[in-house]
């Protein structure tokens, strides 16, 4: 209960810039917000009004959050109220640090603080983190300017400075937030656990601090949601097999249907775990350099595997058509992984497109047309 | 291992008449494109550029200039199916894979 009296003298409630001037009582549906968000351990007393004051320690909710968010769960719907927190005990020289609002970049970056006494300004990034919102424009030049104003940070701090992420800088022209605010941004590291070792250094980033990596953790972690995502047209194949093998075999035991139709999906789920799963997971050792073609590449190896091994009795036709339909999904599910690389351009991708999704739908329709082919003739 | 995408296609472009040496591009850049050579930028490692914008929006002379927007192929197609810009869908429609 204590908790939340504290959230309702904070200075900023929700995403309604009106409601935010001067104090303002939040309503309970955003306090809810609040304390589901993070913990709330104080607050802190500024001449522009109380601040709240959060933990450092993540705790099991945290964790379990971020983990449902990998998965794609609740992952568009995972932010904290945007505005000015403080970490430890900061006062008006303290340096400010600047955020979005997507809980996992928060957490990131909170968890590296302990023992720190400084500001952190959280913008309204509508849920998405940095490099999204600021390659969108949320985190972006305008809000930044916006939130100075709204948090009333001239009044909290003496200086006039803040750091940002620098993967914010696609959104932010710093000279423009001079010029607007009269606050100099300064960008800090790409990853939040550089963050201290940063502001030791006396606000100077080496090389690798500067450099975005994609090794093979940082890969891992985001194949969850390409699995995730493969699920939905995965479930609708199945659906799809066994009306088929309903069709053809409806006077067999339920049973011997259920299992024909899981062994039919098999080539199918390796398919997914391959183009979800596995091109993420080698990307640097798959040759070639368009992640359409390395799909192909692993799609195609994998069929050629289940059919030389799985299949005993192999009909051309029907491993044509599987040659011709499945290493194309894989490589649709790999091209998908542009979004999560932190290397592909946008010339690039749709370079590669080009040429990719023609070369997808051709390939499959002669598959599919193959496929009826075979079972107009010899059945399923 | 650095990965390396494909060469030639980025539109990442810089004057070198407009350029006054701030550094503010080798700031920003998460991929090392830039090098100060005798008080001007130079780029060094063209197709590494991911077109991320950073440069070009942080160039007070606009001497950087470069087509920004997410290397993303479901945001394209689903920015194309809806007539609309390259997007990750808000919505939550689409937004299977990308920025992430």
């Amino acid at each position: 209960m204590e908790d939340s009296n504290k959230i309702q003298a904070a200075p900023c409630c929700g995403t309604d810039n009106s409601k935010n001037k001067g104090t303002c009582t939040c309503t309970l549906s955003n306090m809810d917000t609040v304390k589901s968000a993070f913990p709330i351990i104080g607050s802190i007393n500024t001449p522009a009004g109380i601040v709240p004051q959060i933990a450092t320690r993540l705790t099991f909710q945290d964790i379990l959050d971020t983990w449902k968010a990998r998965w794609d769960i609740n992952r568009m719907d995972y932010r904290i109220l945007p505005g000015l927190y403080a970490v430890g005990l900061p006062d008006s020289k303290s340096p400010v640090l600047v955020s979005a609002n997507y809980k996992m970049s928060f957490d990131r970056l909170r968890q590296e603080l302990g023992g720190l006494n400084l500001w952190i300004l959280v913008l309204d990034t509508k849920g998405i983190n940095v490099w999204c919102a600021a390659g969108k424009g949320t985190f972006g030049t305008n809000e930044l300017v916006n939130r100075i104003a709204l948090s009333r940070l001239a009044e909290v701090v003496a200086h006039r400075r803040l750091i940002l992420p620098q993967l914010g800088a696609p959104g932010v022209a710093a000279h423009e937030v001079l010029r607007l605010s009269g606050f100099k941004v300064v960008y800090g590291p790409v990853r939040a656990a550089d963050i201290v070792k940063y502001l030791n250094n006396g606000l100077k980033a080496d090389t690798g601090m500067r450099e975005v990596r994609f090794g093979f953790k940082d890969r891992l972690v985001l194949t969850p949601v390409e699995l995730t995502g493969a699920l939905k047209p995965a479930l609708i194949v199945l659906g799809l097999l066994l009306i088929i093998n309903i069709i053809f075999h409806g006077s067999l035991a339920v049973f011997q249907v259920l299992s024909r139709t899981l062994t039919d999906f098999l080539p199918f789920l390796g398919t997914a775990i391959v183009g979800a799963f596995l091109v993420p997971a080698l990307l640097p050792y798959i040759p070639g350099r368009a992640l359409a073609w390395k799909g192909w590449l692993l799609g195609l190896l994998w069929i050629g595997a289940y059919l030389w091994f799985l299949i005993p009795s192999r009909n051309w036709m029907h491993a044509s058509a599987y040659l011709l339909i499945l290493p194309p999904l894989a490589s649709y599910l790999a091209m998908n992984f542009t979004g999560a690389t932190t290397y592909t351009s946008l010339s690039g991708v749709l370079t590669e497109m080009k040429v990719a999704i023609p070369a997808q739908i051709i390939s499959v329709g002669l598959g599919v047309l193959l496929l009826i082919a075979k079972w107009t003739v010899l059945g399923p | 291992m650095k990965q390396r995408y494909l060469k030639n296609v980025v539109t990442l472009e810089l004057d070198p008449g407009k350029c006054i040496g701030c550094g503010m591009c080798l700031e920003v850049c998460p991929h090392q494109v830039f090098r100060l050579e005798s008080g001007k930028a130079q780029m060094d490692n063209r197709d590494g550029c991911m077109e991320c914008g950073a440069c070009a929006r942080n160039c007070p002379t606009e001497a950087v200039s470069v087509r920004a927007g997410v290397g993303c192929a479901a945001a394209i197609i689903f920015g194309k199916l809806r007539g609309t810009a390259p997007c990750c869908g808000e919505s939550g429609a689409g937004s299977g894979t990308g920025c992430g």
